[in-house]
C-alpha cells in the first residue's frame, strides 16, 4: 500500500529543497555544523577565566576580543576550539616523519598493530569455538551459557592482570596487548556466529536431509553462507572492542609508544591539545577499521547476490 | 422471505469502454420503483465526492491512483467497493477517511471536509489486519480509542461490555491478541471500530486473510451487526460473492488510471442469509458486476 | 551417548583410582592406604565407579557424579598435606583424572539426554553448564595447588575467595565507590538523556535524520578515551567517572531508541492517525510500548559498557577506592589475589545488573514474539 508520503502535493514542481542528494545530507551536515558551533561556543565560555586569569597574572592589558581570540589559542585550554584540535591532529600526522615518536601516525600504527593481530587472532578463535559449538550438544550446553554469562562481565577490566603476569612470565610489547585484545573481541565473534550458523530455517534443513547431505556439506552449503550477515555485524563490534582493548591495555604499565600511552601522557602533563588530538586519531582508527569491514562486507554480499 | 421477488435495480448501462474518468451514472435510479428512489433521495448524504483525483508520483512515472471519481453514499447503506489490485478502492477509503490527500476534487463527509470529520471522530476504521496492540489486552484494546476521546472510566467499561458482546467474544477481556485466533482478532478490531459510536465504518478488506469458512461466518455477523445498528459502512474488497452478499450497493472500479466503472444497486432483501449466494438473482448481480469488471479491463494482465 | 564408550570411561577412572593405591600421591608424601579418610573415599568411589560403568547408561549420572565428589573431595584432602602441594605426583594425579573423566561423563551424558519433560529439561539446562563449570573450578584449583604455580601467577580459586572474604570492607567500599555512584547514576542520566533526544528526534523527522548517522559513528568510538578529560573537568572522584558512563551509555540508548520509536506498524499508525489522537497521545499508547523492545536491548547492552567505561576509567585516575583503582594499584603491587577478588566483585556486579534489567525486560515486553516461541 502506498502511503501518503508518496502522494504529489497539489503543486507539481519541486523546489531545491527537496533534492534528493540534499534531503539526503542536509540534516547530517546541519547537525554537524550545529555541534561545531556548540563546540566553539562552549570553548570560549570554559576557556575565559582561564585566559583571563593568565593576562592578569601577568598583568598586561587586556580587551575582550584579546580574551575571546585566547580562549580559542590557550596553550593548556580546558577544552580546545575544533581548530586547534584539527591543527595538533594535523601537524601529529603530517608534521613529523612517521616513525618518529612524536608522530600521531607512529602511535597508531603501534596500537593498530595490536589491533589487527588481536582481531585476527580473535576472530579464528571465535569462529572455531562456533564451529565447534553448533556441531556439538554437548559444548553447546555446557559451554555456551558461560559464554553468555561472561557478556555480562567486565572482561575489560582483567587487562591490568593481564600486562603484568605476562610480563612477570617475560612477554612484553606487541604479544600481550593483542591477546587481550583476542580475548575480548572472540566472545562476541563466537556469539555472532552461533547465531548465524544456526540461522537457517528448519524448512531448509529438511531439505537437506531429504538430499542425505553430510553434516559438513550443510556447513559449507546451508550454515556457512547463512551466517555471512552475522559475522560481519560481530565483527564490525569486536574491532572496535579490539581496538579499545588495545589502548586500554597500554594503560597499566605506563607504555611509551601507541594511543593509549599518548591519552595517557597527555593527561599526566596537562597537554589537553595532545590529548584531543590522541582521541582523534582513535576515532579516526576506529571509523578506517569498521569502514574496511563494510567494504569487505559489500563487495562480499555483492558477491552473493545481495542487491 | 424467499416468495416475493427481490427487485434489483441497475442504475446504468455500462458502455464497452466507459469514458475516461467518468462514472456514467447519475444520483437518481432509472428502476421502476419510484418509492426507493424518493426514500433514496431524501436520505442525509453521508459521503459526497465530486471529481476526486489523487496521482502518485513513483520510480516509474506518474501514477493516476484515482482519476475524477464521484461518489455520493446515503445514510445507512451498505457499499461495497470491488476491483482488482491497483484500481484506488483502499486508496478512495482512505481518502475518505483523511489517511490521504487528493491531488484534486471536493469531497465532504458528514457535510464537513474529510479533516474535519477524521478531527470529529466520524468514522471508525477496520484494516486489513487487526492490529490490536499485544502489549493491551482485550479490554484495554478496546478501551484504546475511547481513552484518547476522553471518555470516563465508567462510560468505557459498558462500551465495552456492550460492543464486546456484539461481536460474541464475552469473556474474552483478560486474554491478550495473540491467544485468540485471527477471525476473533478481527472481531475485536470490528468491536473497537464501533465502540466510539461513529455514524460511518470503513472497513478495507478485513477478511482478507481469513480462511472461507471463518469468512462466511464473519460476514453473517457484519450484516448482523450493520442492521441491528443502522451504521454507514464503506466495505473495500476483492471477493465478488462477498460484495454482492453484503452490499445495498456496489460500486466496481478499475485500475489504470483508478475509476468508478459501475454503481449497481442492490436490492436483494436486507435479511439474507447465506443461501441465497445460490439464487439466480444473486447470479444476476454477480454477472453485472464481473461484466464491470471485464469492462474495466479487469481481467487483463 | 554410546554405552560402549560410557562403560569405557567408567572404567578407566577406576582404574585410575585403583593406581592410587599404588602410587604415592608425591614424592616424599605418605602413600593414599595410610590415609583414612582419603582412602575411604576413593574406595568409594572406586565402587560407584564400578556400578556406573556396570549400568551404563542414563541411570549412571548418580553413580558417576557422586564417585567424582568423592575423589574430589579425597583430592583436596590431600593438598592439605604440605608433602602433596606442588610437588604432586602419579598417585595425585590419577585421582584428579579419575574425578575429572566421571564428571566430564556425566556432563556428556546429561548434555545428549533428549526426550525429557520440559521441567526436568530445564533442571538440566541448568545443572549442565554448572557442573561443567564446577569442574573447570576443581581443575583450576588442585593444577595451581597441585603443581605450586605460584600465587603471583594465577592464585587458586580458594585463595581468591578466602581473600575476597577477608577483604569485603574494602571491596564494600570499591563497589560504593564504582558501581552506586559511578555507574548507576551514570547509567540512569546517559539512557535518560539518550531517550528524551531519541523522542524529540522522532518528533522533529530533520533532527532524526541528522542524528541517527552521528548516533552511529559515537557509538562504534572508544569512548573510554574520553576518561581523562572528564578528568580535567570533573575531578578525580566519581563524577567524572559518572560523566564517561553517561556518554558511553548515550550513544547505543539514542540508536536503539530511535530504531524502536519508528518501529510501529504502518497500520497502527493509521489507526491513532484515524482516532485523531495527539502527538503525545500517539507517544504513550504507541510509540513508547513499541520502542519498549529495543530500549531494553540497548539498556542490556548498556548495561555491561556502563561497568566496563566506569572500571576503565578509573584505570585513568582516582583518589583512594573504586574497583578499577583496586585492580590497578594491586596488579602493580603484584597483589595478583586481590586482583582476582575486586574482578569477582566486578563479575557478580555485572552479571546481577544485567539479571536485574533482563528480569524487567521479561516484565514489561512479555508480548513480544521472541518470548512466545
Amino acid at each position: 500500500m502506498t502511503s501518503s508520503a508518496l502522494a504529489l502535493p497539489a503543486r507539481s514542481s519541486r523546489t531545491w529543497t527537496q533534492h534528493p542528494l540534499v534531503a539526503r545530507y542536509a540534516p547530517v551536515v546541519t547537525m554537524v555544523a550545529a555541534l561545531i558551533a556548540i563546540w566553539y561556543v562552549a570553548a570560549v565560555a570554559m576557556n575565559w577565566s582561564l585566559v583571563r586569569d593568565g593576562f592578569e597574572r601577568e598583568e598586561t592589558p587586556y580587551t575582550t576580543s584579546d580574551i575571546l581570540s585566547g580562549t580559542m589559542d590557550a596553550e593548556r585550554p580546558l577544552l580546545p576550539a575544533p581548530h586547534q584540535v584539527v591543527n595538533a591532529f594535523l601537524d601529529g600526522v603530517f608534521g613529523y616523519p612517521p616513525l618518529a615518536p612524536r608522530s600521531l601516525v607512529y602511535h597508531a600504527l603501534v596500537t593498530l598493530s595490536a589491533t589487527v593481530l588481536g582481531f585476527v587472532l580473535g576472530a579464528l578463535f571465535g569462529i572455531a569455538l562456533a564451529l565447534m559449538i553448533v556441531h556439538s550438544r554437548v559444548l553447546e550446553r555446557s559451554l555456551l551459557p558461560w559464554i553468555i554469562c561472561s557478556q555480562m562481565v567486565p572482561v575489560l577490566a582483567l587487562a591490568p592482570i593481564f600486562i603484568v603476569v605476562l610480563g612477570a612470565l617475560g612477554l612484553h610489547g606487541l604479544l600481550p596487548k593483542s591477546i587481550i585484545s583476542a580475548y575480548l573481541c572472540f566472545f562476541p565473534i563466537a556469539i555472532g556466529m552461533v547465531k548465524g550458523l544456526t540461522s537457517p530455517e528448519p524448512l531448509q534443513l529438511e531439505l537437506m536431509r531429504t538430499w542425505s547431505a553430510t553434516p559438513r556439506q550443510v556447513l559449507w552449503k546451508l550454515r556457512w553462507p547463512a551466517s555471512v550477515p552475522y559475522l560481519f555485524a560481530s565483527l564490525k563490534v569486536a574491532v572496535t572492542i579490539s581496538l579499545v582493548g588495545a589502548i586500554v591495555a597500554e594503560l597499566p604499565t605506563g607504555a611509551e609508544a601507541g594511543i593509549g600511552a599518548r591519552l595517557l601522557s597527555g593527561s599526566y602533563y596537562g597537554q589537553t591539545v595532545q590529548l584531543w588530538a590522541a582521541l582523534v586519531t582513535a576515532a579516526v582508527l576506529a571509523s578506517g577499521l569498521i569502514g574496511i569491514v563494510g567494504l569487505i562486507e559489500r563487495s562480499v554480499a555483492r558477491h552473493m547476490g545481495a542487491h | 422471505m424467499a416468495t416475493a421477488k427481490p427487485n434489483i435495480s441497475i442504475v446504468s448501462e455500462t458502455s464497452a469502454a466507459p469514458s475516461r474518468g467518468q462514472a456514467p451514472y447519475g444520483a437518481e435510479s432509472v428502476s421502476a420503483s419510484d418509492l426507493t428512489s424518493q426514500e433514496k433521495a431524501t436520505r442525509r448524504r453521508v459521503v459526497d465526492a465530486q471529481n476526486i483525483s489523487l496521482t502518485f508520483e513513483t520510480a516509474d512515472g506518474r501514477v493516476d491512483a484515482l482519476s475524477n471519481v464521484n461518489l455520493q453514499v446515503a445514510d445507512g447503506e451498505f457499499v461495497s467497493f470491488i476491483g482488482p489490485s491497483g484500481c484506488g478502492k483502499t486508496t478512495m477509503l482512505r481518502v475518505i477517511a483523511d489517511l490521504q490527500q487528493p491531488t484534486s476534487g471536493t469531497l465532504l463527509v458528514n457535510g464537513m471536509t474529510a479533516e474535519q470529520a477524521r478531527l470529529a471522530r466520524a468514522y471508525g476504521y477496520v484494516f486489513q489486519a487487526p492490529a490490536l496492540f499485544p502489549w493491551r489486552t482485550i479490554e484495554k484494546n478496546l478501551k484504546l480509542p475511547l481513552e484518547i476521546m476522553g471518555y470516563s472510566e465508567f462510560e468505557q467499561q459498558q462500551r465495552v461490555q456492550r460492543y464486546l458482546s456484539m461481536v460474541n467474544l464475552t469473556g474474552f477481556e483478560r486474554k491478550f491478541p495473540w491467544q485468540l485466533s485471527g477471525g476473533m482478532q478481527q472481531r475485536v478490531s470490528i468491536a473497537r471500530a464501533l465502540s466510539f459510536d461513529p455514524a460511518l465504518l470503513l472497513m478495507d478488506e478485513p477478511f482478507g486473510a481469513l480462511d472461507e469458512i471463518v469468512r462466511d461466518h464473519l460476514n453473517e455477523q457484519l450484516l448482523h451487526l450493520w442492521k441491528s445498528t443502522g451504521k454507514t459502512v464503506l466495505f473495500v474488497t476483492h471477493s465478488i460473492p462477498e460484495a454482492v452478499f453484503l452490499s445495498t450497493k456496489i460500486v466496481v472500479m478499475s485500475p489504470r488510471p483508478g475509476r468508478i466503472i459501475d454503481v449497481i444497486e442492490c436490492d436483494l432483501p436486507t435479511d439474507r442469509s447465506l443461501e441465497i449466494r445460490e439464487t439466480p438473482e444473486f447470479m444476476k448481480v454477480a454477472q453485472r458486476v464481473r461484466n464491470g469488471l471485464r469492462a474495466g479491463h479487469s481481467y487483463d494482465e | 551417548m554410546d554405552p560402549r564408550k560410557l562403560r569405557l570411561g567408567f572404567l578407566l577412572a577406576t582404574v585410575a583410582v585403583a593406581l592410587a593405591f599404588v602410587f604415592a600421591p608425591a614424592a616424599q608424601a605418605a602413600p593414599l592406604l595410610a590415609r583414612p579418610v582419603a582412602a575411604g573415599l576413593c574406595a568409594g568411589a572406586a565402587l560407584l565407579l564400578l556400578l556406573a560403568a556396570w549400568l551404563g547408561d542414563i541411570r549412571s549420572i548418580l553413580p558417576g557424579l557422586i564417585a567424582s565428589l568423592a575423589s574430589g573431595s579425597a583430592s583436596l584432602l590431600l593438598l592439605h598435606d604440605p608433602a602433596v602441594a606442588g610437588e604432586a605426583s602419579v598417585g595425585f594425579w590419577a585421582i584428579v583424572i579419575a574425578c575429572w573423566v566421571s564428571a566430564a561423563l556425566c556432563v556428556i551424558n546429561l548434555a545428549t539426554v533428549r526426550n525429557l519433560r520440559r521441567e526436568r529439561l530445564r533442571v538440566i539446562d541448568i545443572a549442565v553448564p554448572l557442573l561443567f563449570g564446577a569442574t573447570v573450578f576443581y581443575l583450576w584449583e588442585v593444577g595451581v595447588r597441585g603443581f605450586g604455580v605460584p600465587p603471583v601467577l594465577l592464585p587458586s580459586p580458594s585463595a581468591a575467595a578466602a581473600r575476597f572474604a577477608a577483604s569485603l570492607p574494602i571491596l564494600a567500599g570499591d563497589f560504593v565507590q564504582t558501581f552506586i555512584r559511578g555507574v548507576l547514576i551514570g547509567y540512569v542520566v546517559g539512557c535518560g538523556a539518550g531517550l528524551l533526544v531519541a523522542i524529540l528526534a522522532h518528533r522533529f523527522d530533520f533532527l532524526g535524520r541528522g542524528l541517527l548517522p552521528l548516533g552511529n559513528f559515537f557509538s562504534a568510538l572508544p569512548l573510554v578515551g574520553i576518561a581523562p578529560i572528564m578528568v580535567m573537568w570533573f575531578g578525580f572522584d566519581w563524577p567524572s567517572k559518572a560523566a564517561v558512563v553517561v556518554l558511553i551509555t548515550f550513544f547505543p540508548m539514542l540508536v536503539n531508541a530511535i530504531a524502536g520509536l519508528s518501529a510501529a506498524g504502518h497500520i497502527e499508525r493509521d489507526l491513532m492517525r484515524s482516532y485523531a489522537a495527539s502527538h503525545s497521545q500517539s507517544l504513550s499508547k504507541l510509540y513508547l510500548p513499541a520502542a519498549l523492545p529495543f530500549i531494553f536491548n540497548a539498556l542490556k547492552i548498556n548495561a555491561t559498557l556502563a561497568l566496563i567505561g566506569a572500571i576503565v576509567a578509573e584505570f585513568f585516575g582516582t583518589p583512594t577506592q573504586g574497583i578499577g583503582f583496586r585492580i590497578s594499584t594491586e596488579a602493580g603491587r603484584m597483589a595478583i589475589d586481590m586482583v582476582w577478588a575486586e574482578i569477582a566483585l566486578a563479575a557478580l556486579a555485572g552479571m546481577a545488573f544485567y539479571g536485574f534489567v533482563a528480569l524487567a525486560e521479561r516484565a514489561t515486553t512479555f508480548w513480544h514474539p521472541s518470548y512466545r516461541t
